[in-house]
């Protein structure tokens, strides 16, 4: 893997606009049973502004830029050998239906160990206003020849 | 309000196709809101198990845009020296938080999770594949709390340092809320 990926910055993806049936469509896939996900009238009267979209639903923004990464042409990445190390979701709040989203993709780092190589890809998530949704931290790790 | 739960193993959501393959459904919403005061480190606040199915796959597959076929095709995945299909870490990230976000109803907000992947759950065509998951406190301080979750498979642990931040409270307007980071 290119060692000068490091710090590299991405361009921001196309919006991605979170419709209320993703949110129910996503919501079942990951057993979800909590009337916020699947109710307009339970999530309006906790407070939310819609339907509230589950914990791990921002991979789905996230994917996007993960996919830049793999492309990018000096990256040196083989797709094949790719393996997710971990996964962290830091929101401000959560995303509801009706968020539109885009994402900024930083290389926090990469890292060589034992012919293996890590790369920590950090997904920033703005809302339409700019303001901080939630940042989606993968860190990947590319296996050397065996 | 007794933040301990117990397994539900009355199977109730079971025909519900919403649901999917949940064996284990959560209690009714409790009316009472969580008060963190009555929280200690090391209560467990939920005790879930999940059972996945090739059906579970296909439809995570769907709903979050990862269509690599080790999670469907047992052909490619043996290519690749794995024992066959497996589960999306992805989904077993996403199921094992359910356990602490019905836990916590409209009590709270998840605001941070985060987990290491460290082994693989292959999911048999014709028997699945059942998680177990515990959450339990591990932390309570000015922010909320942290839960820490125990995910395991077939007796081994498949997520390592899985620990969810919650913070209490009724969100502020959503949308645009100005909960502090955690």
């Amino acid at each position: 893997m290119n060692p000068g990926l490091q710090g590299r910055v991405f361009a921001p993806t196309a919006p991605y606009l979170v419709g209320r049936e993703k949110v129910r469509e996503f919501s079942r896939a990951v057993f979800a049973t909590s009337a916020l996900n699947f109710d307009l009238d339970a999530a309006l009267s906790a407070g939310y502004s819609d339907l509230v979209a589950p914990p791990t639903f921002a991979v789905v923004v996230q994917e996007s830029t993960l996919a830049q990464l793999l492309a990018e042409p000096d990256a040196g990445i083989d797709f094949t050998r790719v393996v997710h190390g971990d996964q962290r979701f830091s929101y401000t709040r959560p995303i509801v239906a009706g968020d539109e989203l885009t994402a900024t993709l930083t290389v926090a780092s990469v890292k060589s160990l034992g012919g293996h190589s890590m790369v920590t890809a950090e997904s920033t998530i703005v809302d339409s206003s700019g303001a901080h949704v939630v940042t989606a931290i993968s860190t990947l790790v590319v296996r050397g020849d065996e | 309000m007794n933040p301990i739960r117990s397994t539900e193993t009355d199977g109730a959501l079971e025909s519900d196709p919403n649901v999917g393959a949940l064996v284990s459904a959560p209690e009714p919403q409790a009316p009472a809101l969580i008060d963190q005061d009555d929280l200690t480190v090391g209560d467990v606040v939920a005790t879930r198990e999940f059972h996945l199915t090739r059906d579970s796959l296909v439809r995570y597959a769907g709903a979050s845009g990862d269509f690599n076929p080790i999670h469907y095709r047992d052909d490619i995945a043996q290519s690749v020296g794995l024992p066959g299909v497996l589960a999306h870490g992805m989904l077993t990230m996403g199921i094992a938080v359910q356990s602490v976000v019905d836990w916590l109803g409209t009590s709270g907000q998840v605001l941070d999770y985060q987990v290491r992947f460290t082994r693989p759950v292959p999911v048999d065509p014709e028997t699945g594949a059942t998680i177990g998951v515990t959450a339990k406190i591990g932390v309570l301080d000015a922010a909320g709390a942290r839960v820490d979750l125990t995910v395991t498979f077939d007796g081994s642990t498949v997520l390592g340092k899985a620990q969810v931040r919650v913070v209490f409270g009724a969100p502020s307007i959503a949308g645009a809320s100005e909960l502090s980071d955690v």
